[in-house]
């Protein structure tokens, strides 16, 4: 006799420990398999897209910290270098370098943030991820030397940075640049060759590159698929044309690789970090400019390779002090259009890993 | 797993000296696409300036398509899809790279009336253009004909009007636009 | 009433105790006297040693994760979980309004009483016992299986779908996971002749640990399973079910879960040191000492495990259980049984002997049988890779 069954439905969010904020899904089961997958957004959205055509265009800034709030800095970035080709300003070197430090501690920072919680998906209760959080600690700790603040950081402005690097910060990042490659072998060692992460990441949630490709999937989920597509090398912005660094591919697209890519491309930030240390000039941090930017009119499309993907800002300028349109290409709402081929097929328990090794940021999903 | 070399460094590293010849996204001028778009699909093109081609809006689709499959055009990546409101007509904004090239385009199109403004869907071309596509509807209330789930992806279903338009306002805070709009 | 008189138990003890305060016919008070007592003294024992494990497990867990742990309450935070009690007694206490109320509330119960029930065998010490039960190990296993019931009920009772997943992988856990722990206690019967307790830990002249490597691995491991305990924590699974079968519980019930939960890790060590490290024998220290010690031992074994395992999935758990768990305990149960045949009456040196033969078996199995279970990637049952099927549409 057959037995009879059927399908369950479940609503995974918006409150729920491993939606990396309020997400949901509706997940259709057939016992522990997935069926079907339908993603339900909105519920951070903060309408920041309107917010900015009521702002002036250096306080935006202070928007764009809290759309990706765990890579802040290149949420700025982006924002600024946005704004600078709408206006034509180019900073001073050493402002740009700053930038660059500043953008690559926050992609140290926002991987160890995703290592650590694709770990906590994987069910390793919280060590992982309070190894990731002690050096992403530092991390914050240099930034709070830089601007004062530690999550929503609004140090980059137009024209530059907000102030230069006070004198405690250098031997600070010294140190951090001594002590993390140990740090980066430590997570290395415990985690890439244990048997359980294997088994559970390894030829799961495989994505092929071309579908990714059409799909306009960024960052390190299309390096995974062997795609070696990094707006750093390919569009180079800021002062990256003159560091040397490799892109991260890694070649069967699965959990497993999307994880690994990412703690390779902590070391190769580090090795960015490097160079700008020792070749930082002296000079301004910031260019000149009235405290009201007024852009002609016009428009410009600034994009930088955040942690998450491709961050870009489409800003239309009417020749007010504010954006007449402030449009966010945000890389962890664009990343999840593959979510039902990523999960269509596998367990539940796969679905967690599978989601988080997209490394998504919901207020930047929503915005 | 491999760390691919795929340029050996694009410049050196000389502090405070710009390097010639760096790689970069190229974009393509609008008017050189343009003419390419009309040898083939005839009056399609708007406008083209510098930077833009601007399309008209039933043919969008086919556009996309022709940018997509045109060998050396190539354009296989859909960087965004923006709407914006310019009050007498909306523009969809598409941002689009070639990842085997490296150059870039924005095709631009122009639909004019307030209610339901269509534009053909592109997800056919890219799928990229599935949520994006949602947004811009939700938002901005541009109607993305031949998309198979277009409902609101921001905002709950029945909300009243589309946020991002420049004439919407907030029921219970009337407000109007300082910088006229 | 014989049965708990026999032998040399702390029941009899204070029996005699108090028989000789009463008149004679009397001596049904004495029962009643000597029972409560028992209980009251074994219960709040275990509650305290119980607050004490979760004291521990949350320092040593923040040891293990480079952070303090709880260090505010009382000195060095000692008494947490007296605070933790407070405000789980203090909390609001939610029966969801289409859950089954009778069973909703019953599962907790059914959940906490087995472990109680299970120290009604345990020898915490020399002549420490409140009965020596001749089936002890299979009163202590079939005892074991009871809390999955009760997990069952839970997830059942709540009408809540992660609670009802968590649930039924209960379920197939305890299916999956009864039989190697129950096998690989079977060696040690063997060896030992006896299913009491106490006759086990008297019969151990070298710890059954040296002697048994491969059944203390399944032991442990099945163990592990059967408690929810990481990497096997499926039932609960926060990452992924929340928190499982106990996701609509609250304040008490909820916290009578927590509390057997951790209670049963302790009874678990208790277990495992009486049967693989010969209970409370030990030099010089007092055994009930030597027996706490080892009971915490197992406990730190358990929260290490804790501290550094990612979670399996369920069908890799499964496989797990029936590829590489249940052949091993059956290879333990044919080596053990051959060698029990060709030495009926070992001496010490015997053992020794049947100790190397074992660790050499155990090395052996463990390598093979995990060459031959290893995950292979699993292709998923549905691929869909049309380039226009959008997100979400039916």
């Amino acid at each position: 006799m057959p037995l009879r069954t059927e399908p369950i439905t479940i609503n995974l969010g918006p409150q729920h420990p491993s939606t990396h904020g309020v997400f949901r899904l509706r997940v259709t089961f057939d016992g522990e398999v997935i069926q079907d997958v339908e993603p339900v957004f909105g519920y951070l959205h903060r309408g920041s897209e309107k917010l900015a055509e009521e702002r002036t265009y250096t306080q935006v800034i202070t928007l764009t910290d809290r759309l990706d709030y765990v890579a802040s800095m290149t949420s700025n970035q982006a924002y600024v270098i946005a704004c600078e080709k709408l206006t034509g300003i180019h900073p001073p070197e050493r402002g740009l370098y700053l930038r660059v430090i500043a953008a690559e501690l926050q992609r140290v920072a926002s991987h160890l943030v995703a290592i650590g919680f694709f770990l906590q998906d994987l069910g390793a209760f919280a060590t992982p991820l309070m190894y990731c959080f002690r050096e992403r600690e530092r991390i914050l700790d240099l930034f709070e030397m830089l601007c004062g603040a530690r999550i929503t950081l609004s140090y980059m402005r137009i024209g530059g940075v907000f102030q230069d690097a006070p004198e405690e910060f250098w031997p600070a990042l010294r140190r951090f640049l001594d002590e993390m490659p140990g740090y980066a072998d430590e997570l290395d060692a415990l985690l890439s060759e244990n048997e359980v992460v294997v088994a559970r990441t390894r030829g799961i949630g495989v994505l092929p590159a071309d579908l990714l490709i059409n799909a306009s999937a960024t960052g390190p989920v299309l390096r995974a698929s062997g795609v070696a597509w990094d707006l750093r090398k390919k569009d180079p912005y800021d002062v990256y044309d003159r560091l040397e660094f490799d892109v991260v591919t890694a070649s069967r697209s699965d959990n497993y690789d999307r994880y690994y890519v990412r703690l390779q491309e902590i070391r190769q930030a580090l090795r960015i970090l490097e160079q700008c240390y020792r070749d930082i000039p002296e000079g301004p941090v910031r260019a000149t400019l009235s405290n009201l930017v007024r852009p002609p009119v016009g428009e410009a499309y600034g994009r930088v390779e955040s942690p998450k993907g491709e961050l870009g800002y489409y800003l239309v300028s009417d020749g007010s002090i504010s954006p007449y349109r402030c449009r966010v290409r945000s890389p962890s709402l664009i990343n999840l259009t593959l979510l039902r081929e990523l999960l269509m097929g596998w367990k539940l328990a796969d679905l967690v890993v599978s989601f988080g090794s997209i490394d998504i940021n919901m207020g930047e999903v929503d915005r | 797993m491999t760390v691919s070399r795929l340029e050996s460094a694009p410049g050196t590293a000389v502090p405070g000296r710009c390097v010639q010849g760096r790689v970069m996204t190229q974009p393509l001028t609008g008017e050189v696409l343009a003419r390419r778009i009309k040898e083939v699909l005839g009056g399609v093109v708007d406008d083209a300036n510098a930077t833009d081609v601007w399309v008209r809006p039933q043919s969008v689709l086919e556009v996309c398509r022709f940018l997509k499959e045109t060998p050396d055009l190539g354009f296989d990546f859909l960087n965004s899809i923006s709407g914006v409101d310019y009050v007498e007509y909306f523009e969809v904004v598409y941002h689009l790279t070639s990842l085997v090239y490296n150059h870039s385009t924005v095709v631009k199109t122009r639909v004019y009336g307030r209610e339901e403004p269509t534009v053909p869907s592109v997800l056919p071309v890219w799928r990229g253009a599935d949520l994006q596509e949602r947004e811009v509807y939700d938002l901005m209330g541009i109607v993305f004909a031949g998309h198979p789930n277009l409902k609101r992806i921001m905002l709950w279903e029945g909300f009243p009007g589309h946020p991002l338009r420049r004439d919407w306002s907030e029921p219970d805070y009337p407000y109007t636009w300082p910088h006229g709009g | 009433m014989g049965e708990l008189l026999a032998g040399n138990s702390i029941y009899r003890n204070v029996y005699i105790w108090v028989e000789g305060l009463l008149p004679t016919g009397w001596q049904w008070v004495a029962y009643f006297v000597a029972g409560f007592t028992i209980m009251f003294l074994l219960l709040n024992a275990f509650l305290v040693l119980t607050m004490v494990y979760t004291y521990m497990e949350r320092r040593v867990l923040g040891r293990f994760q480079g952070r303090l742990g709880p260090n505010r309450v009382g000195p060095f935070g000692i008494l947490q979980p007296v605070a933790d009690a407070i405000k789980l007694l203090t909390k609001e206490d939610i029966v969801p309004a289409v859950a089954d109320r009778w069973v909703f509330n019953l599962a907790p119960v059914v959940f906490f009483v087995p472990t109680v029930l299970v120290l009604g065998v345990v020898p915490f010490g020399q002549n420490s016992f409140l009965a020596d039960l001749n089936v002890g190990i299979l009163y202590v296993l079939a005892l074991s299986s009871v809390s999955t019931l009760a997990v069952f009920m839970a997830g059942w009772a709540s009408a809540n779908r992660f609670a009802l997943f968590g649930s039924m992988r209960a379920v197939a856990t305890l299916i999956s996971y009864e039989l190697p722990v129950l096998l690989s206690m079977g060696g040690v019967l063997m060896l030992v002749g006896s299913m009491s307790l106490v006759r086990i830990v008297e019969g151990q002249r070298i710890p059954f640990l040296l002697l048994q490597p491969l059944a203390f691995l399944v032991f442990l491991a099945g163990i592990s399973a059967e408690l929810n305990r990481a990497p096997f924590d499926m039932v609960e699974a926060e990452s992924e079910l929340v928190s499982g079968f106990n996701t609509e519980y609250s304040g008490m019930k909820y916290g009578l879960f927590a509390l057997a939960e951790f209670g049963n890790v302790l009874v678990a060590g208790a277990i495992m040191s009486v049967v693989f490290l010969k209970g409370w024998e030990g030099p010089v220290l007092p055994s009930h000492l030597w027996f706490l010690l080892k009971v915490f031992f197992f406990a730190f074994i358990f929260v290490w495990v804790r501290a550094t395992l990612p979670r399996l999935r369920i069908d890799q758990m499964m496989g797990f259980a029936w590829k590489f768990l249940f052949p091993l305990s059956l290879v333990n149960l044919v080596v053990t049984g051959a060698e029990v045949a060709v030495w009926p009456e070992a001496t010490t040196a015997q053992l020794w002997v049947m100790a190397v033969i074992n660790w050499v078996v155990a090395i052996v199995g463990v390598v093979v049988f995990s060459r031959l279970v290893r995950q292979r990637p699993t292709q998923p049952e549905v691929r869909v890779f049309s380039s226009a099927a959008p997100s979400g549409a039916r």
